[in-house]
């Protein structure tokens, strides 16, 4: 442990920890002497014994205690502390030493058979003698989630990055090649003057338009598109199956189709089969009006 | 790199002695973050696949791993991802088109004439972005019936359809407000069309239209306030959404799937 923490954490703990009167870990452990330099000169010699007193005592794994053994997992000061507290209750001296706190070891130096009890101080114990207690139950299933379904996944690169690299290289490759080939147009200037013959909104409109035709504008224009938009807006609300496969959510899919259909049939309608003062004509006698 | 002036190998070493020298510069580690394969090299390793995500920009949109069926073109056909490169390359070449426009209607239209003869490569940039806008009003709706056809709008993704619809909406947005930029009789009169719909909504359909073209009739100030909206504005609010779009993605757990 000394070799991970710095030393000057090492060092402010062990001062804090003096001052709250705790057991320091390293003096009680056979501190190395660098440890503590300006530890009060009493106090560590009093604190060695007294952890290595109860441990001589009960005779139980005495080379595991003393001296900070590296391998040990538990801190040399609770080792301490619970070999205190067993000799304590064998020897009942520790009210006592709980309310004096460690200073008093400290203080008075070298009683060495008073510290055998009360140099490792029990500063957490709670009535009926307990070390520990019951903070919360925390059940598992109320924080966290475990699902054990293993999800069968790829790497993003390159399995993803790839893909989306060519994809975007032919894209580009496209929009490139078809702009060399294809004008966009550029008719005259615009002239308030002369209205063209049709007038044709962008091509993502003709299918209002073409409802205009049928309907008055508040309804074909503003009312419609204006509902399509809030019911697409809040299909996921009113569409609560949850199924994903096709054969499950035969309605919805009829009724995204229909209304797929619906727009492609008008928009195809007014590009292509509108003629001058937007009737109906077809384009294989008389041509296009339609202008991208 | 190296202003080598020796033969083959005397060239290929200095090129690489220079090349070490400036891997090893502070100007370069400062640039590519430690563990980015620019800095340590690439040697194929399920670790190194997860750091080229990891270390690099790309961890903004791609997570290290994705389910298997959702790298399949079949399952996507790419469309969201072909949507967000046409709005990029859109931004890029209408950039370029800034250059050599003035929204008045005096000079809309010359400069376009004048953009389209005089520019180099000034009408292949004014074709592509022409044809890339009406290909992302494409892609973007097939891409919201791609999103339908799979059920990928239920939950928990019901709140990023919404946002996809806006986004629809303002793909629309966008390539309307171009529609009258080039000044010529179809953007005019498409425009009028378009606006008198408009007007046509209930109890404030004449103050809709009003603030639609900044005056009463199409004129300089419409054209001066939908090139602000197309230019400026549209864009602006489609990168918010697209960013909250694209993190959704990701926290709604990846795309959908598989069927």
């Amino acid at each position: 442990m000394p070799g991970e923490v710095p030393e000057h954490l090492l060092k402010r703990s062990a001062e804090r920890r003096r001052a709250l009167g705790l057991p320091v870990p390293g003096e009680e452990g056979g501190a190395p002497p660098e440890d503590a330099p300006e530890a009060p000169a009493a106090g560590a010699p009093a604190d060695a014994p007294a952890a290595e007193a109860p441990a001589a005592a009960e005779g139980g794994a005495p080379e595991a205690r003393p001296t900070g053994d590296p391998d040990s997992k538990i801190p040399a000061h609770l080792l301490a502390r619970s070999a205190a507290r067993r000799a304590a209750k064998e020897g009942g001296e520790a009210p006592a030493a709980g309310g004096a706190g460690a200073k008093a070891p400290a203080a008075t130096g070298g009683r060495a058979a008073a510290a055998t009890a009360t140099a490792p101080p029990s500063t957490a114990t709670g009535p009926g003698g307990h070390t520990q207690r019951l903070l919360t139950v925390v059940k598992a299933g109320s924080i966290q989630q475990t699902r054990a379904e293993a999800q069968d996944k790829v790497h993003v690169w390159p399995h993803l990055l790839v893909g989306e690299f060519v994809s975007l290289l032919s894209l580009m490759a496209l929009v490139t090649i078809f702009s060399a080939l294809v004008r966009a147009p550029l008719l005259e200037q615009a002239n308030f003057n002369q209205t063209p013959n049709p007038s044709k909104a962008p091509w993502y409109f003709l299918g209002l338009q073409e409802l205009l035709t049928i309907w008055h504008p508040m309804v074909a224009g503003v009312t419609i598109p204006g509902m399509g938009l809030i019911v697409l807006m809040m299909a996921p609300y009113i569409d609560k199956n949850p199924a994903t496969k096709p054969s499950d959510r035969k309605f919805a899919i009829c009724i995204f189709t229909l209304f797929l259909m619906f727009w492609a049939v008008l928009v195809i309608i007014g590009s292509f089969f509108r003629g001058p003062g937007f009737n109906f004509v077809y384009p294989w006698k008389v041509g296009t009006f339609f202008d991208l | 790199m190296a202003s080598g002036n020796g033969n083959g190998h005397g060239l290929k070493g200095k090129m690489l002695e220079s090349a070490e020298k400036m891997k090893g510069s502070q100007a370069w580690s400062s640039i590519f973050r430690p563990g980015s394969f620019f800095r340590k090299g690439y040697t194929d390793s399920p670790r190194n696949r997860s750091y080229v995500i990891m270390n690099s920009v790309l961890y903004h949109l791609h997570p290290v791993k994705v389910k298997r069926h959702a790298v399949k073109v079949s399952y996507t056909l790419c469309l969201g991802g072909l949507s967000f490169f046409l709005f990029i390359l859109l931004t890029v070449t209408g950039i370029f088109l800034m250059f050599f426009y003035r929204p008045t209607s005096v000079n809309a239209w010359h400069d376009i004439k004048t953009l389209e003869t005089a520019v180099t490569f000034g009408s292949l940039v004014r074709n592509m972005h022409r044809w890339g806008a009406h290909l992302m009003v494409l892609s973007v709706f097939l891409h919201m019936s791609r999103v339908f056809y799979h059920g990928a709008y239920k939950p928990p993704r019901e709140f990023n359809w919404v946002v996809g619809v806006m986004l629809l909406q303002f793909t629309l947005l966008l390539s309307f407000t171009g529609y009258l930029l080039p000044w010529d009789q179809l953007a005019l009169w498409a425009v009028t069309v378009g606006t008198n719909m408009m007007g046509y909504t209930p109890v404030f359909g004449n103050q809709v239209r009003f603030v639609l073209l900044g005056t009463k009739e199409i004129g300089t100030e419409t054209l001066l306030r939908w090139y602000t909206l197309h230019v400026l504005m549209l864009p602006f609010v489609v990168v918010i959404f697209m960013a909250i779009h694209f993190w959704r993605v990701r926290k709604d757990g990846g795309i959908s799937g598989p069927l």
